[in-house]
């Protein structure tokens, strides 16, 4: 069979620096408007948005909804929604503050703060929300519920399931190395957070000169090597900036001699420590590099976005769709799970309110990172880029002093044009 | 004659009251083919799609060389080395031509993640003999010409080593001279003594490719003849009216 004429040949003579790099245009776009709001930001509050301290701040807040925000990618690929992630969120944080604070002390009766606690504890929660969310794949793939209704009754039911649990009380204060994964509380320190980002960047590096290695060893063409050392660079940059940057936050000196009391010392005088890399964050870091994976290199991922794709194909080629829906469901369970893990101990408690209004946020975050509703399409820096860019947004709004009801009005605009440049973005692009 | 690669006897299959295959029995030998022929909602489809395990049997048996098969889904059916060639491709639109054609067979590295590397290595030793024109590797199917979805599509059913195969209307959206291509393919496997059942509407096509042809009718089928013995006008006579030259 032969081309048919229409087919415009592969341009080969004039390629653009961004072709050679072979970066994608569309998150270049993203990191230019996350980048452009920074700055805007930073101006508008006399250059308090993008100091250490901020910068410690948003990733922290944004790692609850971007660690939903990778799963709902592979939900919405599959062409299903999850309106119940706020609300299964909250569930998994009750269950994980009674098992805490009521279960493994009294009625197993190990006390409060044995060294097994939290580690149970996280276990449950996250058995818990892979099993609802499995429960919730299989109304979808098995008995054909459209995941919308599904989902939408979840959201009420799992919102108050939570209320049941615990009587609308708070629940707190929590296991104290459970809190460790919330954020400001634990934290690598200086040394650590180095060492780390270093290994980060030998990692890169590796997973860059490797890849060529394996386009060279099947003869495909290869990126020009000044086009893959300056992507080392940028990203190594990246890396070790971020990490300068969380480092350059100094603990405050009255919480310094606060935490050498509470050991029963004297601080020294003139020391100073900072926080370094959150664990959370790392947390979030590690669940990208884990959903990249399973995105690109597995025969689920490989499944799901072929699934999103065409499902009438995906079927015909052996692939059991009504399973594939059940896992989908049950990896954004255990990923809310694990929010819930990283939100209750951000706020040391867990509050009946917790996880809120989690659903929008974490559907927009995917949406705005470029997954389409359609199905098929979608990637998990993506919407972890989504997320960091509507955190950014609303800290952005708070910091100026936009009034709270503007400040949602300014949200939803955002979510409804960025999905309208996205769809001119496709257009022009000529993938549909 | 030999044993029948396939042999399907007494299938039916029906939807709500509705008899879309009604008691048909046809068969296919190496290296032939046979048209399954009828108009629209003939149950031509229908009856292949039992087959190729889209369709779950009422009733019937299916014999592959001779002996009993079990094909209850399209992974049961690939597992005898049956392959189709659906009308609309089957091509998860927002996928590679290497990820279309390793779709459900993935290859993969010791460690169990896929091998995008060597699909797409074996991709382009396969598309460089079904169709050397084709070079857009890394592109996703959506963006490719009619010709070259099929072309990858046809890659496929090939590539697994079919030794039955199903076409539905393969040239049905195709061009002059990719209908011509089609047909020198078709001839090329038949060579390697692969069995073919093309569904098909266009009769003079039928009578160039095929051995044998089955019509069918309302669900039923009329009868199987050889194409050499019959005309155009009896064939379509056999479509239209139902009635079988022989009776």
């Amino acid at each position: 069979m032969t081309d048919t004429p229409s087919v415009p040949i592969p341009a080969k003579p004039r390629r653009s620096i961004f072709q050679i790099l072979e970066l994608d245009t569309r998150l270049l776009g993203m990191i230019g408007a996350f980048i452009f709001l920074s700055i805007a930001f930073h101006l508008m509050t006399d250059g308090r948005f993008l100091t250490p301290r901020n910068i410690f701040n948003l990733t922290i807040q944004t790692v609850s909804v971007a660690i939903m925000a990778t799963g709902m990618v592979f939900v919405i690929v599959t062409r299903h929604i999850d309106l119940s992630v706020g609300a299964l969120l909250a569930t998994c944080s009750a269950i994980m503050a009674m098992t805490q604070t009521e279960v493994i002390p009294n009625w197993i009766g190990l006390g409060l703060e044995h060294p097994a606690t939290p580690w149970l504890t996280i276990l449950v929660g996250l058995a818990a929300g892979a099993l609802i969310g499995a429960f919730h794949g299989w109304l979808i793939g098995y008995l054909t519920i459209p995941a919308f209704i599904v989902t939408l009754g979840g959201l009420l039911v799992w919102r108050n399931a939570a209320w049941y649990l615990t009587n609308g009380q708070t629940i707190g204060p929590l296991d104290s190395t459970f809190i460790k994964l919330g954020g400001i509380n634990g934290t690598l320190g200086t040394t650590w957070s180095w060492v780390l980002g270093v290994l980060a960047v030998v990692a890169a590096v590796w997973a860059l000169w490797s890849s060529r290695r394996n386009k060279i060893s099947h003869g495909f063409p290869v990126k020009p090597v000044w086009a893959e050392a300056t992507m080392a660079g940028v990203i190594s940059t990246s890396i070790l900036g971020f990490v300068w940057i969380l480092n350059s936050y100094d603990i405050p000196v009255r919480r310094l001699a606060r935490m050498f009391e509470a050991r029963g010392e004297v601080m020294p005088e003139g020391y100073t420590a900072s926080y370094g890399l959150p664990i959370s964050v790392l947390l979030l870091i590690a669940v990208a590099i884990a959903m990249t994976l399973v995105a690109k290199r597995t025969r689920f991922g490989r499944y799901i976005f072929a699934t999103g794709g065409n499902p009438d194909a995906a079927a015909l080629s052996g692939i059991n769709t009504r399973f594939l829906t059940v896992k989908v469901f049950a990896l954004m369970g255990f990923l809310c799970a694990l929010s819930a893990v990283v939100a209750s101990a951000r706020l040391t408690n867990h509050s009946n309110d917790i996880g809120t209004l989690d659903e929008l946020r974490v559907i927009a975050a995917a949406v705005i990172g470029g997954t389409a509703l359609a199905g098929g399409i979608g990637t998990i820096h993506g919407a972890i880029l989504g997320a960091l860019i509507m955190q950014s947004l609303q800290s952005g709004m708070a910091m100026v002093g936009v009034d709270a009801p503007l400040q949602n009005i300014v949200v939803g605009t955002v979510l409804v044009a960025a999905v309208l440049i996205d769809i001119i973005y496709r257009k022009r692009m000529g993938d549909a | 004659m030999s044993t029948p690669l396939v042999e399907m006897r007494d299938m039916h299959l029906s939807f709500g009251g509705i008899k879309a295959v009604d008691h048909v029995s046809v068969d296919l030998y190496p290296g032939e083919v046979v048209g399954v022929l009828g108009h629209n909602g003939a149950g031509k489809s229908c009856l292949m799609k039992m087959l190729s395990g889209a369709y779950h049997r009422d009733g019937g048996e299916v014999f592959v060389n001779g002996q009993p098969a079990a094909i209850n889904n399209p992974r049961d059916a690939r597992d005898y080395n049956i392959e189709t060639i659906y009308q609309t491709l089957a091509l998860a639109d927002n996928l590679d031509a290497a990820s279309n054609l390793f779709l459900g067979r993935e290859l993969t590295t010791p460690l169990g993640f896929v091998d995008d590397a060597a699909m797409e290595a074996e991709t382009r030793k396969i598309m460089n003999r079904l169709n050397p024109n084709f070079e857009r590797f890394s592109a996703p199917v959506s963006a490719l010409s009619g010709g070259q979805r099929q072309s990858v599509a046809i890659a496929r059913a090939v590539y697994f080593d079919a030794k039955i195969l199903i076409m539905d209307e393969p040239t049905a959206a195709l061009g002059v001279e990719e209908t011509r291509m089609v047909s020198e393919l078709i001839d090329e496997l038949k060579k390697q003594g692969i069995g073919i059942f093309l569904i098909d509407h266009d009769i003079h096509q039928v009578k160039q490719l095929c051995d044998r042809a089955s019509v069918m009718k309302n669900g039923k089928l009329v009868g199987t003849v050889n194409v050499d013995e019959v005309t155009e006008d009896d064939l379509l006579g056999m479509i239209i009216l139902g009635k079988n030259p022989r009776e």
